[in-house]
This record gives C-alpha cells, sequence and structure tokens, in this order.
C-alpha cells in the first residue's frame, strides 16, 4: 500500500530545503531544544492523519510500526496506509475508534525534539485538553477547509488561551479537497482572526495542509503557490520559545530540603527545587516566604558542580549565607518582587469530575511544593467556552465546564496571575475523600 | 567488562553558553524535569522504591535519583525483581552499583515464589509474566507506597498514555480509562491505605535520548549493551542466546554471531541484534538509523497480542 506523499515539493523558498534522510535522522546536535506542542480534534478533522504525517515524515515511525498499521490498514479495506492508527493506543480506542486520553508522543528532526500532547477534540475531553494545553508550548488548532470554523475549532483555540499556551497553529487540512483554493482560506484565516479578537491571542500562525498529502507539512507545497508562509515543519522547528518564559519574576519554590545524615558533609543544609521563573545567582539578595527572613545565597549547586545561574527549568540546590528555617513549601525569591500573598483566590477552573463543584465545599489544593485545605467560597459565572458567554447565577459547575471561582485557603499561598506566570499561577484541586485531582485552576489578578 | 566511556559529564555551564538566552538544553531539561519527579515522592510519599533491573533505563533513573538528592544519599532502596533467568554480567553490575551508591538492594526471587507454590512456572519457561505477582508481593511485604520504573512513553502505545504519577489500586492494577489528570508539572500522589503510586520519571525520554544521556554523563553499562560474539539460534525471527534457560529446540542452529543487547530483560524472552556498535557513539549512530522499536526487536513479551502492553500493565506489571 502506499502512502501518499505531495508529487512534486516546491522548493524551499524561505531557504530551508530540510528533508528527512536516512541517517540524518533523529540525529541531532549537542544542545538542540525542545518544544511541546498539543494538538486537539476528531477523527473527522484529521487530527490523527496529522499526527501520523509528521511522524512519518520525520521518520519517528519505525518498521514495525508502520507494518502493523499497514496490516490494520488492509484488513479494514483502507486505500490509504491509515496513519492515523499510529496513534489509537489503548484497546477500547482502537475497537471503538475514538480517542479517550491524552497521548504523548515523541520526535525530533535535526533541530528540535518534539512532544506532541495529542488530546481528542469533543467538548466531553475539555478536561484532557486543558491537561494537555497545560504544558505546551505551542497548540494546533484544526480546521476542515470544506466545513470552515466550527463550534470545536472556537473551543480549542479558547482552551489553549485559557491556560496561555504562548503560539497558535490554526491549520486549515484538507486543502485538496477544495482544490487549494485561495478564497477558502483566506475566508477562514479572517473569520479566525474576527473571532480571536474576543481571545487574548498571543502568537497566531496560518497554514493551508493537507495532512493526508502532505502538502505544506514538512515542505511547501507547489498545489499552494498563493501561500507565502512556513510549512508547518518549519515552523515548529524555528518558532522562538525560550522567550516565553518568565526570566524576571525569580521565584524558588522550596521542594525538598537536603540534610545529608553522614560525617562528611554533616554541616550541610541545602534547598533543592525547580526553578518556576526568574534567574537566580549567588550573591542575590533573597527573602523567603512566608517567614519573610532575609538572607543571600550563597552557592547554587548540583552534583556535576556550582552554577552561576539558575533559570527555568534547572533543577538545583540553593544554600544561604544564614541559617534560617525553611521547608517545603516555602518560596525564595527577591526582596523588591514578591507575589502574592494570600489566602483569597480568585481563578478560573476547569471542572474535571463527575460530582459538580458547588460553593461551600472543600477540597486540598496543591500549588507548587504546597499542599494546604481550600474552601470555595462563591461560583462566580460558568463560561460557556463555545460562544464565551457568561451565566452567572449558576448553582454548580459540571464536569468538563469552566468557571470563575472564589477559594479560601487554610494558609497563604504565594501566588502570581497565571497570564504572567504559569508555574505559580497554576493549581490543582483534589477530592480529599477520593483523593482524585478534580479541578485545574488557573490563578487571577486579585 | 563494562564497556568505558571515554566522556566526562559535561559541565551545567554548558546550558547557559548562549548567556542572553537562558536556553537548557533538550537533555538538560529532561533532566531537570526526571530530577523534579525524584524530589517530590520523596517530599510527598513515605515508602518510595527504585525498580531496578539493571537494563539502560534503570541505570539512567538511578543516576538521576543520585543527582537529585546529591550530597546525600538516595533516601530510598533499590528493589529487584530477579526472575532467576539473568544475565551474569547484569547481576555483577547490580551489586556493583548498589555498592557504590551505598543504597539499600531488596531482591524479590521469582524462583524462591515458584518453590513456594505462590506461583507457578508457565508452560513455556517464560517468566515476564509470573514476575508480576511477585514485585506486588514484595512491594506489598515491604509496604512501599511509590515504586520508580523506568518505562518510557515512546516505549509502546499504552504507555504513550500513563501517567508519571500512575495510580494503581490496592491490586496494584492500572485503570487507563480512571488516571488523574495531570497539569503543569504538579503531580498527585495522595493515596488511601494499601494503595500506590508507580512513578515513572524517564516518561518523555526516547531511546535515542537515554544513549545520549549515557554517553554526556559517562555512564557505564553492563557489557552484553555492547558488541560482542555469542552463541544463538534463531526464533522467531530474532536471535536468542543460548542459555541455561534457553535451549534451542529441534531444528534450531547454534551458530556464532556478533551481537548486541537493545534491552535487558529476562534472557529466556530477551532477544540479541546483530551489530558491530561497541561503543557508546556508535550505538547512538545504530539507533538513529534504526527502523525497528527496540521491543518490536528484542522483546518476545510483546507479540503475543496487539494489547500485550496494556493486558500486563492492568495486571500490575511496571
Amino acid at each position: 500500500m502506499d502512502i501518499p506523499t505531495p508529487s512534486a515539493p516546491a522548493d524551499d523558498v524561505a531557504g530551508r530545503a530540510w528533508s528527512p534522510r536516512e541517517g540524518e535522522r533523529r540525529r541531532r546536535p549537542r544542545g538542540m531544544d525542545m518544544l511541546r506542542f498539543a494538538t486537539a480534534g476528531s477523527v473527522d478533522d484529521g487530527k490523527s492523519t496529522l499526527i501520523g504525517r509528521l511522524l512519518f515524515d520525520s521518520k519517528s515511525i519505525f518498521a514495525d510500526q508502520l507494518d502493523a498499521v499497514e496490516a490494520a490498514s488492509a484488513r479494514m479495506g483502507d486505500d490509504y496506509v491509515n496513519l492515523a492508527l499510529l496513534t489509537d493506543g489503548l484497546r477500547a480506542e482502537r475497537e471503538q475508534g475514538i480517542t479517550i486520553d491524552v497521548a504523548y508522543r515523541y520526535f525530533a528532526t535535526p533541530r528540535r525534539k518534539f512532544i506532541i500532547a495529542d488530546t481528542p477534540g469533543h467538548i466531553q475531553y475539555t478536561r484532557n485538553m486543558v491537561t494537555g494545553a497545560s504544558t505546551a508550548d505551542l497548540a494546533i488548532v484544526l480546521v476542515d477547509a470544506r466545513k470552515g470554523l466550527v463550534e470545536q475549532s472556537r473551543r480549542h483555540a479558547f482552551i489553549a488561551t485559557l491556560l496561555r499556551v504562548p503560539h497558535l497553529v490554526l491549520a486549515v487540512n484538507k486543502m485538496d479537497l477544495v482544490d487549494y483554493s485561495q478564497e477558502v482560506f483566506e475566508a477562514i484565516h479572517e473569520e479566525f482572526v474576527d473571532f480571536a479578537a474576543k481571545l487574548d491571542l498571543p502568537d497566531l500562525t496560518v497554514v493551508p495542509i493537507s495532512a493526508l498529502h502532505g502538502d505544506n507539512i514538512v515542505t511547501r507545497s507547489v498545489n499552494t503557490p498563493w501561500y507565502d508562509g512556513p510549512s508547518l515543519l518549519h515552523h515548529l522547528e524555528n518558532v522562538h520559545v525560550s522567550s516565553d518564559r518568565n526570566l524576571i519574576d525569580a521565584r524558588f519554590p522550596v521542594q525538598y530540603v537536603i540534610r545529608p545524615q553522614s560525617a562528611n558533609v554533616h554541616d550541610y543544609r541545602g534547598y533543592a527545587g525547580t526553578i518556576a521563573s526568574g534567574v537566580f545567582k549567588p550573591g542575590d539578595e533573597i527573602i523567603v516566604l512566608p517567614s519573610g527572613f532575609s538572607s543571600r545565597i550563597a552557592s547554587i549547586e548540583t552534583m556535576d558542580g556550582p552554577v552561576a545561574e539558575a533559570f527555568p527549568p534547572m533543577a538545583v540546590t540553593i544554600r544561604l549565607t544564614d541559617e534560617l528555617d525553611i521547608s517545603r513549601g516555602d518560596m525564595i525569591c527577591r526582596p523588591n518582587n514578591a507575589p502574592m500573598v494570600t489566602q483569597d483566590i480568585e481563578a478560573m477552573v476547569c471542572w474535571m469530575s463527575d460530582k459538580p463543584l458547588a460553593p461551600g465545599q472543600k477540597l486540598a489544593l496543591k500549588h507548587t511544593t504546597k499542599s494546604v485545605r481550600a474552601m470555595v467560597k462563591q461560583l462566580r459565572y460558568t463560561l460557556d467556552i463555545n460562544t464565551l458567554h457568561r451565566h452567572e447565577a449558576t448553582p454548580s459547575l459540571g464536569l468538563n465546564e469552566i468557571g470563575r471561582i472564589v477559594l479560601r485557603t487554610t494558609s497563604p499561598l504565594f501566588a502570581d496571575p497565571y497570564r504572567r506566570n504559569r508555574h505559580t499561577g497554576g493549581f490543582v484541586l483534589i477530592d480529599e475523600t477520593t483523593n482524585v485531582t478534580v479541578a485545574a485552576g488557573m490563578i487571577l489578578d486579585n | 567488562m563494562s564497556a568505558p566511556t571515554s566522556h566526562p559529564p559535561t559541565e551545567v555551564s554548558e546550558l547557559s553558553s548562549s548567556q542572553q538566552e537562558y536556553r537548557l538544553s533538550e537533555l538538560s531539561t529532561l533532566e531537570a524535569e526526571s530530577i523534579h519527579v525524584f524530589r517530590e515522592v520523596a517530599a510527598e510519599l513515605e515508602r518510595p522504591v527504585l525498580l531496578f533491573s539493571g537494563g539502560k533505563d534503570s541505570i539512567v533513573m538511578l543516576r538521576l535519583a543520585e543527582k537529585a538528592f546529591w550530597p546525600a544519599r538516595i533516601p530510598f532502596p533499590v528493589l529487584h525483581v530477579d526472575t532467576g533467568h539473568n544475565f551474569g554480567e547484569v547481576l555483577e553490575f547490580r551489586d556493583r552499583r548498589v555498592a557504590e551508591l551505598g543504597v539499600q538492594l531488596i531482591v524479590g526471587s521469582v524462583p524462591e515464589a515458584i518453590a513456594a507454590g505462590t506461583v507457578h512456572e508457565l508452560p513455556d519457561g517464560t517468566r515476564n509474566r509470573i514476575q508480576t505477582p511477585v514485585l506486588l508481593e514484595t512491594l506489598d511485604k515491604h509496604a512501599f507506597t511509590a515504586a520508580f520504573g523506568g518505562a518510557r512513553r515512546d516505549e509502546d502505545k499504552a504507555r504513550a498514555k500513563e501517567r508519571v504519577f500512575s495510580f494503581r489500586d490496592e491490586f496494584g492494577q492500572w485503570d487507563p480509562k480512571n488516571q488523574r489528570p495531570e497539569l503543569w508539572s504538579i503531580y498527585n500522589g495522595r493515596i488511601h491505605l494499601g494503595e500506590s503510586i508507580r512513578v515513572f520519571p524517564l516518561s518523555n525520554w526516547t531511546e535515542l535520548d537515554i544513549w545520549q544521556y549515557v554517553q554526556r554523563e559517562g555512564i557505564d553499562l553492563p557489557s552484553i549493551y555492547f558488541a560482542h560474539e555469542r552463541v544463538v539460534f534463531e526464533r522467531g525471527g530474532m536471535l536468542f542466546a543460548d542459555h541455561e534457560f534457553c535451549r534451542p529446540r529441534e531444528g534450531e542452529e547454534l551458530f556464532t554471531a556478533r551481537v548486541r543487547y537493545r534491552t535487558v530483560g529476562d534472557a529466556s524472552l530477551t532477544a540479541a541484534v546483530r551489530s558491530d556498535a561497541d561503543t557508546v557513539e556508535k550505538i547512538i549512530a545504530e539507533v538513529a538509523a534504526t527502523r525497528i522499536t527496540e521491543r518490536g526487536a528484542t522483546r518476545g513479551d510483546d507479540k503475543f497480542s496487539e494489547a500485550a502492553m496494556e493486558d500486563r500493565k492492568r495486571e500490575g506489571y511496571f
């Protein structure tokens, strides 16, 4: 069976002619970086085909995986090798032809390593999309060129902006079925830009593609001569993500106190953790929350030696010049730039449990390395994520619904607005009886 | 003998070579995220244990654990489920590494469980399936509440959907349809008595990442990972070592070939691949060019059905 490829890939107008060649495949220079992206969509809009295409064209699909998919395609009587079958993981998904959960997939080109959070697109899987978007640098929203923007595309774009995914790609798929029409593409593009005006969209790229035939996936297609933007993969390889991190607000949630119980280092006391944001250097003046004590950074250490500058997402151990009583859940930051210290939290939450959220409810809350209890004081409104209409005076928030709530915690959180800091602005809520994670929360400006 | 890797660990300062950009390389990012996971478990779960097989993934995992708590010792023991079908080189390696790190080694023995009648030898003599009850029994006996496993999501379709913190009920079972949402780098390790968490710090690593990390860190591996001459026979398109637990059947000819192992598991199930790669550098080149997944190439245990891994995980396999 054949895997369709574009008949004659256009010469790379953008001056880039990467094509996956044997041997060059997945070999990467030292120091290459990583991009996490999320895709949301259903079987119909070609999401699985697109992922299969990216894996196939970057030669990240192995012969035995391809054999299995070819055999399955043949059994089902497909004309083409159904690349979508590569991404159906669980037995129930294969049997029912659906995607249930977030699946993580990996591929690499000589420039970057990619992690895909592949999530189902239907409204009953909103929580999975939220989960996939939480760690993504970029989100791909897929649209069927024949259908244009549908409710689902708007919803996906909204979730990506709610979770502050810094880059959005609108991939207008199935261009082959509209004769690669520029008019169709432009109309969808414009309609999306109109809609996106309501969102707080950081960065948008729109690409006309055919995942099935490979148009504008790896190289620019001869079928869309009117399109002068990058191919999808070119964009994924080059989009600038290191500036997306917050390097201004120094935040170090203390995760674990290292105190070796051995004779040679018995006076050692170090605070281990992951830099949430900002840059820390030896000599920096710091304060510790909640105590407010101040000190200086004596050294920043790792097993590989001391570090001159620590920045996200480095995992390090900070030692201070003074002996202070610091424990897990405390936060080290700079004296002139502290987070909110508050027990009253305004937040958008995505509810992930069958049992609805209602005011008065008590839950466990985990935020950075700190765990507290929280009470839901108020449900301000629920949001219709298709129309963005607010429904006030709703008594509860149901599964997969998004709403704005007010929480009161048993002890203060050291938090930043989520829009400024994804690491110190996000939290989860946990049902204290079942121990299940029931909500994702994004802290708002107080 | 383990093949020497001449590369000294890369200076961390390599990370900020482009000082202005504060860019962390892909391997350093993966390393930092794994260290975060180790610390989170040590801080939140009472009795963790690290599952160590002697394979490259668990060896890398041990290195990451060492880094997470340095200069203190790794604050949890190491557990090896011994099928009795081991490669001698691997056991030797295990004992040496455990002694170097000063961690406690706990062995869950499949042969002892067979002798005690708690599990029964399968007709085909393979022990992958029967190691699961031994693992669960050992975890239970020591009341471990969290077990680190070296599984990676790129290994298998079912694993692609598993969480970093994988909740297991009191029977050690995984329920793929009932997993806890996992957002940002916030992990939920809350459990009731009898329940546990399997933790996969290498979830986002690929086979190539592992090898590049082995190279960067100069990590020692058991010699069977490197090309060597071995007496083998062919079965089902795979090369098996002539081993006391895995003899050729009628019609299967013994011959000598230059081979190496891509995974190290039960000697009766793990096959070798033809290879000339006798250094980490050559293995990286080989892995980068290879066209078959490591499990597809070498693990008889995943060939039984399309959902073989999913089924074993449901039963409590790691």
